[in-house]
This record gives structure tokens, C-alpha cells and sequence, in this order.
């Protein structure tokens, strides 16, 4: 945060203002976001109770449900209980592989942007935030239509003579990779962009006077600098892909199931269970933060050097 | 001048931005293309017409997408007034209050609902608003919309007054105006383009709202996105096409004049 800069005596007159000015914003997002984060840590640890709802009584059910099977009864000895692990894995791996494939379109798509004129930057860089304005959902359902059995896609591809059947494409773990790389990838290639726009190209120059190649040069030199912003756009990409609800859901099928999905069966519907999905919700953020402070850590590592 | 490569230069990068812009657009192409088509099934092509267009109006599912239009412009309309009023005041106090206790963590408060994954701020307000027994519907969408909208709101309005010397206010405070004079006269005019765009910035944020707003509606109330999605489950039909490609010219319109107000408020600064 910059701009809190140390103004002169005279002052605008709003330091005795703070409170009152910050206090509309405090209370919004403190009752109805951080309380209800709270709570919601709270309702994990509460005993589920028929038709949704929860009991007010301490229980460990939740979790104890997300890591171990104790048969169809449960009065079988408890065993590791793979099947929301697995959910939990996979959205790991799919969150990664779309991070993956996004930094290999994204990082030259944004140093291509950064070498332009002046002029045509602006412009890429406006076409490259237009679909992120666009509704995550309408955006999601054109990706549908698309790659349908009987889509436009599908059409192509059998009219040319590429194929005599349709590529079945919907329903599999591709759809649902297709569908987080192309929800997310605008989000890896601006702040990427933004660390490439600030590179002193003049270090380029000097290894190329040096007789280092172009590709030794982006290995040796430009990664390392522009670092940051790489890390900054695998975190936009990786972190809402993990808990993606809309891909996997109108992409995917049940054999592509991830945590967001998870999440949204146990509050609908009587065959909810809301402490479990308040667990899974915990587990989810949890991750997150993992994540971020892991983020967090490593750039104020790289300020300090 | 011989052989040296311009260091600017990578093979393959030109054909990666273009792919990229590609992979953004085909899929939008493709949905605006087919909703001019006329023909009742998706697959073949059966000349250009609106008909699709005016089934939105007339079809069977009118009544509904007129009530959730409704709902959509109502909620988009009021969630981005107060959060832009919200987050100005809040940007001021940031930017212009100097150094005070607990600014980091009133930073990290503002930013908290771009930290937390959207389906999980879904379920946590969902079980804040049954504990409380506050009835879902319109009044909890827009309570949600409200709160997830205050940092898209914040973000252009701080960042344009970052770029605001102070030296403007202080000169009309040395002249006697009073600190209101000086906000209404001075601040708020040129800190109004920060505004607008924080402003259109939140609304679209609040009109394209599908994981919270399905959470926390309740049974019988839609926005335009829970109707959609809601049509896409049974099987996407043309009039799917028809409605998404006059969402999407909403959301490009407004985001294209966000940013020419933006545009603009850099010139008149220069």
C-alpha cells in the first residue's frame, strides 16, 4: 500500500475522521462475512440434524466423517476413508494442471503485450479483460455449447472430415480442465504483464551483449526478475480454481467430482448434511490459507533481499 | 548491424497471444453466432433471425426471466450504491487519515472477500442468515451483494486518489473553506472518476453473481444467473443463447465505459 505518504503539518482534515469514515465498511464486512466464517467454523464442530439444520450439541462427526469409515452401521473398526481424499486430491491436481497450462499461455501472451507500443498495449490489455467481466456462468455455458457431442466443435471437426464420430468430450476431466483454464487465464496474464511492463530490458541487452542466447536469457535473467508476478498469477489461477463450483458442475460429470460441487450438495436438498459441508468448507479455506500465507512468506523474502 | 536478435523478441510468443485471445473469444463467437439462428434445434443452422430474441419476451419462460431481470437490475442497482458509498468512504479515510492504529488489519478486512473462496463466503453467510432466522430472499442476496461488492468499489476509487495531491484541499483550507466545502468543491469532483468506475465495477460484479446469490435466494426467488442456470440444467435451449449474448453486451458495454471514464480522468489529470 502506498500513497499513505507522509503529508505536511497542514493535513486535509480527515485524521480525526477515520473512525467514523472506515466504520460503515468495518461493520458490513465484519457481521456479514468475517461472523459468519466464524460461525461457520463454529457449525462444523456441531451434530448434524434431520431435514439440514444442525443440533446445538459439540460433535466431531464432521470431520470424523471426512477421514474415516466405520462401515455401513459404523460399528466396524475405523478406516481411512478415501472417497472425499480423493475429491480433495483431484481438485488439488485439476487446480494445478489449469495453473500449468495457464502460465504456458499466459507468460507469453503477457510479454508480448509488454513489448508492444504504447498504445496497442492498452488495447491488448482491454481485450484480455473484457471475458473476465463476462458472467463466469454465461462464459461456462458457451464453453458447454461448444465442446457438445453434437456442438459447433463437434460439427466442425465431422464436416471437414477429421472425424467420422464426435469427440465425447463433456462429462470428462478434460471438460472440466478446459473449463478452469479458460475461466481463469486472464487472471495469470496481468499480473504477469505487470511485472514484465516494470523489466529493465537494458539487462537483456547485456547478457545478449555477453553472447548469452534469447532462451538462456529468459532462463537466467527474465524468470528470475519477473518471479513475482508469475507467483502472483498462479495464486488468481490456482486458488479459485481449487474451489470451482460452476466447471466442474456443467462441465464435468459425477466421475469429475470436486470440492465445490462437495460443498453445494450438502446444503441442498434433505439429503444435506450442514456440518459436513461446513467441515469441507473449513478444510477448503484452510488450504487457502496455507497457500497464501506460504505467498505471503515468500514475498516478503524477495523485498527483503 | 548483423545477426544480434532483437532481445524483445520470441519465436512463438506473437502466436501465443493470439491463441490466447482466441481461446477467449471463440467460445462468446460461437454463443452470439447461434443466437441469431432460426431454427429450433441447436445443431443445425437454419438462417438468421431474432426470433430467439423475441421469445425472451413472449416465450414460455418470459414471465420468468422478466422477474429475475428485475430482480438482477433492482439488487445490481442498490448493492452497488451503498457498497461504492461504503468503499469511498473508506478509501478517504485510507488514503487521506495518515498513519492510525489498526490500518493493516482494516486493509486485510476490506480485501477479505477476495481472500475467501467464493463458495465458501456461499455457505458461510447461508448458515449466519438460518441462525439468525433472517428469511432468505431478496433482502439476504442483497446484503451479500452488498459486502462481496466493497472491495470492487474500493480498489479504482483509492487508486484514484492516490494520484490526488493533497495540495488542492490544503489551498482551500488556507482559503477558509470548510472541510465539507472542500470535499464537495474539491475531493469529490476529482475523485469522481475513480468513483463511476468503481461504481460499474461493482454493479456488473453484483449482476453476474451466480455461487452466493443460489446459496442465500431461497426457494421461489431467481436472478437473471440462478435462471439461467437453472434453464442450462434441463438442457441448454436457444433461448439460453439469446439471453446470455444480451448479458454479455450489458457486461461489455459497461466494463468498456469503466474504462473510458477511467481514460478520461487520467487526461484531464495530465
Amino acid at each position: 500500500m502506498a500513497g499513505h505518504a507522509a503529508s505536511g503539518a497542514a493535513g486535509t482534515g480527515y485524521r480525526g475522521l477515520t473512525g467514523p469514515l472506515l466504520l460503515p465498511a468495518w461493520a458490513m464486512i465484519g457481521i456479514f462475512l468475517l461472523l459468519p466464517v466464524l460461525l461457520m467454523t463454529l457449525y462444523s464442530f456441531l451434530t448434524k440434524e434431520f431435514r439440514g439444520g444442525v443440533d446445538w450439541t459439540f460433535s466431531l462427526a464432521a470431520y470424523d466423517r471426512f477421514l474415516l469409515s466405520r462401515g455401513l452401521f459404523g460399528d466396524e473398526p475405523p478406516v481411512l476413508e478415501w472417497t472425499y481424499i480423493t475429491i480433495f486430491w483431484r481438485s488439488i491436481w485439476q487446480a494445478g494442471l489449469a495453473t500449468l497450462i495457464c502460465l504456458i499461455v499466459g507468460f507469453p501472451t503477457a510479454w508480448f503485450i509488454a513489448t508492444r507500443p504504447l498504445h496497442s498495449r492498452a488495447l491488448w490489455l482491454f481485450m484480455i479483460t473484457v471475458p473476465y467481466w463476462v458472467n463466469l456462468l454465461i462464459r461456462t455455458v458457451s464453453l458447454r455449447f461448444l465442446l457438445r457431442d453434437q456442438g459447433p466443435l463437434n460439427d466442425l471437426l465431422i464436416g471437414t472430415g477429421l472425424l467420422d464420430s464426435p469427440l465425447r468430450i463433456i462429462n470428462t476431466n478434460l471438460a472440466v480442465q478446459l473449463g478452469l483454464f479458460y475461466s481463469y487465464l486472464p487472471f495469470m496474464v496481468l499480473p504477469i504483464y505487470a511485472a514484465v511492463e516494470r523489466y529493465n530490458f537494458a539487462l537483456s541487452e547485456a547478457a545478449a551483449d555477453l553472447y548469452a542466447s534469447r532462451w538462456t536469457t529468459l532462463r537466467e535473467i527474465v524468470l528470475p526478475v519477473v518471479r513475482p508476478g508469475i507467483i502472483a498469477g498462479c495464486i488468481l489461477v490456482f486458488v479459485p480454481s481449487l474451489g470451482a463450483f460452476l466447471a466442474p458442475d456443467l462441465l464435468g460429470g459425477a466421475k469429475t467430482y470436486m470440492i465445490g460441487s462437495l460443498i453445494e450438495e450438502q446444503f441442498k436438498g434433505s439429503q444435506g448434511n450442514w456440518p459436513f459441508g461446513a467441515a469441507v468448507s473449513v478444510i477448503l479455506m484452510t488450504l487457502v490459507l496455507i497457500v497464501l500465507m506460504v505467498y505471503a512468506r515468500a514475498r516478503g523474502r524477495a523485498e527483503v533481499r | 548491424m548483423t545477426g544480434r536478435p532483437d532481445i524483445r523478441r520470441y519465436p512463438g510468443f506473437a502466436a501465443m497471444a493470439a491463441l490466447c485471445l482466441a481461446i477467449l473469444y471463440v467460445p462468446l463467437a460461437v454463443v452470439i453466432a447461434y443466437s441469431f439462428n432460426d431454427s429450433t434445434s441447436l445443431t443445425n443452422w437454419g438462417g438468421v433471425s431474432l426470433r430467439w430474441y423475441a421469445d425472451l419476451f413472449t416465450g414460455v419462460e418470459a414471465p420468468r426471466f422478466r422477474a429475475a431481470a428485475w430482480n438482477s437490475i433492482t439488487i445490481a442497482t442498490l448493492a452497488a450504491t451503498a457498497s461504492t458509498i461504503i468503499a469511498a468512504a473508506a478509501a478517504v479515510a485510507m488514503v487521506r487519515g495518515g498513519r492510525f492504529r489498526g490500518k493493516g488489519a482494516t486493509f486485510a478486512l476490506i480485501n477479505l472477500p477476495l481472500m475467501v473462496p467464493e463458495i465458501v463466503t456461499a455457505v458461510a453467510t447461508l448458515i449466519f442468515f438460518s441462525t439468525i432466522g433472517l428469511m432468505t430472499g431478496y433482502l439476504t442476496i442483497l446484503i451479500a451483494h452488498i459486502t462481496f461488492c466493497i472491495p470492487f468499489a474500493y480498489l479504482p476509487i483509492a487508486a484514484r486518489l492516490e494520484g490526488i495531491e493533497e495540495t488542492f484541499e490544503q489551498a482551500a483550507r488556507d482559503l477558509y473553506a470548510t472541510r465539507a466545502q472542500a470535499f464537495r468543491l474539491i475531493l469529490l469532483p476529482l475523485m469522481m472518476p475513480g468513483v463511476i468506475s468503481g461504481f460499474l465495477l461493482a454493479f456488473i460484479i453484483s449482476l453476474d453473481d451466480f455461487i452466493i446469490t443460489n446459496f442465500v435466494k431461497g426457494a421461489g426467488m431467481e436472478t437473471l444467473p440462478t435462471a439461467i442456470f437453472g434453464s442450462v440444467k434441463q438442457g441448454i435451449k436457444p433461448n439460453i443463447l439469446a439471453l446470455s449474448t444480451v448479458m454479455l453486451t450489458v457486461s461489455i458495454l459497461f466494463v468498456t465505459l469503466s474504462y473510458f471514464v477511467n481514460r478520461l480522468g487520467q487526461r484531464s489529470r495530465a
